[in-house]
């Protein structure tokens, strides 16, 4: 990760003529809150995540993860390679608990 | 604002605070709005490990008497005004939690626990099985009884831990992110330095919140304290119509969690061989702890056989030896302040924490709550 120093921003948020379009549709997060939340202090792909849900969701960022990279890297002026990116959580497609608790005995029985 | 992503000019302030997670946004906002000047350093990204990965159980109960004026005093001073105060939704919601038992022995066990927290004023009391499930009708039959606090209750640590950051930033403080901490250094006997992989930097007041990492950064100065790393697992379901506000745990620890506002239910545990599965250095989740706490979970709530598990995640604990933290001024080295070791139970205190560390570094003793028995020096041999 990028060595960042992070300070109070004075200047007002300046919205954006398509700042209602959505970003992450898992979580409908659109791309003004990502704006707002960038000029209010979070600065890589981790915290964008962690403070608005952004590939938080069913898909896991494989619809939003190179658009929110894109949007900060545009944001903060900086390469998108030292932003983060997003690790991915099994079991990337949802289970249903029933089956993901099945002991490897049960599991030999069926 | 992102000003720089080299160095930063001034390497010096009144306080540095190591460690971006709650305690150390925490502690910068509270430092920060007494009017000093606060550097905050953190290796990774704010809110990166154990903040950004626990259950945001914020409760009293069960909880070790040496570490509960701490849990009383945040539950009846700070939470319930917390969003307000940072301007984030922190989803702060009291409405209590129910400790399961399914045995008599659970029973003892959650007896036991529930009179020591009711000697020191917590209301917390014993309630059968169906008035446990009047509380939460969604438990199985076996369910037996329950301890229940109803004052306990759940928060959303990102939202916290982010919050507190973006006050701390609010109110002047800097934030140095990517930088690693290596040690630090004293002059004239108080401490002065901070030693990093991005330079030199100099405070009369240095804070070490920086979970387990916290060791070997302390070890530089000639203190330890007896901290161990334990990994934990959480996962979170798919979103649900509201169901109940409760927090849940067991007499065996077999899962806890709670309905988030968001709808998906954040539930979390162990398996019980973590201590010798586990890749401590980057904690993957492990195979065999979200089936087994997922065989726990329908145990208690059968209904749940059918609900979507989204994602599982890793995250790692500084446990101490005696299970409660320390937060504590260091004597050998003055203006050295340590809180650390919260041994997986910290985000439910970290806004009083931030308080009695503020008291600590402006005055030298906390004088609001009672954290005596979280020195640093108190660690002995059994006998």
């Amino acid at each position: 990760m990028a060595v960042m120093v992070r300070v109070k921003n004075d200047a007002p948020f300046a919205a954006q003529p398509d700042d209602d379009m959505v970003v992450c549709r898992c979580e409908e997060v659109t791309k003004g809150e990502i704006r707002k939340a960038l000029h209010d202090g979070v600065c890589t792909f981790g915290e964008v995540k962690r403070f608005l849900r952004c590939g938080m969701g069913l898909c896991q960022g494989q619809t939003c993860q190179r658009l929110v990279l894109g949007i900060i890297s545009r944001e903060l002026g900086l390469p998108v390679s030292g932003l983060g990116h997003i690790t991915g959580r099994m079991p990337v497609r949802p289970v249903i608990m029933e089956e993901l608790g099945k002991s490897t005995e049960e599991s030999k029985e069926a | 604002m992102l000003i720089s992503t080299e160095t930063i000019g001034k390497k010096g302030a009144d306080a540095i605070v190591i460690g971006g997670g709650v305690m150390g946004c925490a502690a910068a906002y509270r430092l920060a709005k007494e009017g000093l000047s606060v550097l905050l350093l953190e290796k990774t990204e704010i809110c990166a490990d154990a903040s950004g990965r626990n259950a945001g159980g914020v409760r009293q109960s069960a909880r070790d008497v040496r570490e509960l004026p701490l849990a009383m005093y945040g539950v009846q001073n700070i939470w319930p005004a917390l969003g307000e105060e940072l301007g984030v939704d922190v989803e702060y919601v009291r409405e209590g939690n129910l400790r399961l038992g399914r045995t008599e022995a659970h029973l003892e066990k959650l007896k036991a626990l529930a009179e020591s927290s009711k000697k020191v004023g917590l209301d917390v009391r014993m309630v059968t099985g169906d008035e446990a499930r009047e509380i939460c009708p969604y438990m199985s039959d076996d369910v037996l009884g329950a301890s229940w606090c109803p004052t306990d209750g759940y928060a959303n640590p990102l939202h916290t831990t982010i919050g507190f950051y973006r006050k701390a930033l609010a109110y002047g403080a800097v934030a140095v992110t990517g930088v690693t901490v290596l040690g630090l250094g004293k002059a004239k006997g108080r401490i002065r330095y901070v030693y990093t992989d991005n330079g030199v930097y100099e405070a009369g007041r240095v804070l070490v919140a920086a979970g387990y990492a916290s060791r070997a950064i302390v070890n530089t100065v000639g203190i330890d304290v007896p901290v161990e790393r334990e990994d934990e697992e959480v996962f979170v379901t798919e979103q649900l119509p509201p169901m109940f506000d409760q927090v849940l745990g067991t007499a065996e620890a077999d899962f806890y969690g709670h309905q988030t506002k968001h709808g998906s239910f954040l539930l979390g545990g162990v398996s019980g061989l973590q201590h010798f599965t586990s890749n401590h250095d980057d904690h993957p989740t492990e195979a065999y702890t979200a089936p087994s706490l997922v065989r726990g979970i329908i145990r208690f709530f059968p209904s749940f056989a059918n609900v979507k598990i989204i994602r599982c995640w890793s995250g790692q604990f500084d446990t101490c030896v005696d299970g409660v933290p320390v937060i504590s001024n260091v004597e050998e080295a003055p203006g050295l302040t340590l809180a650390f070791a919260f041994t997986g139970h910290g985000f439910g205190i970290s806004p009083a924490v931030s308080i009695a560390v503020k008291e600590l570094m402006l005055d030298g003793a906390s004088t609001s709550i009672d954290i005596s028995g979280l020195r640093y020096d108190r660690f002995k041999a059994k006998q």
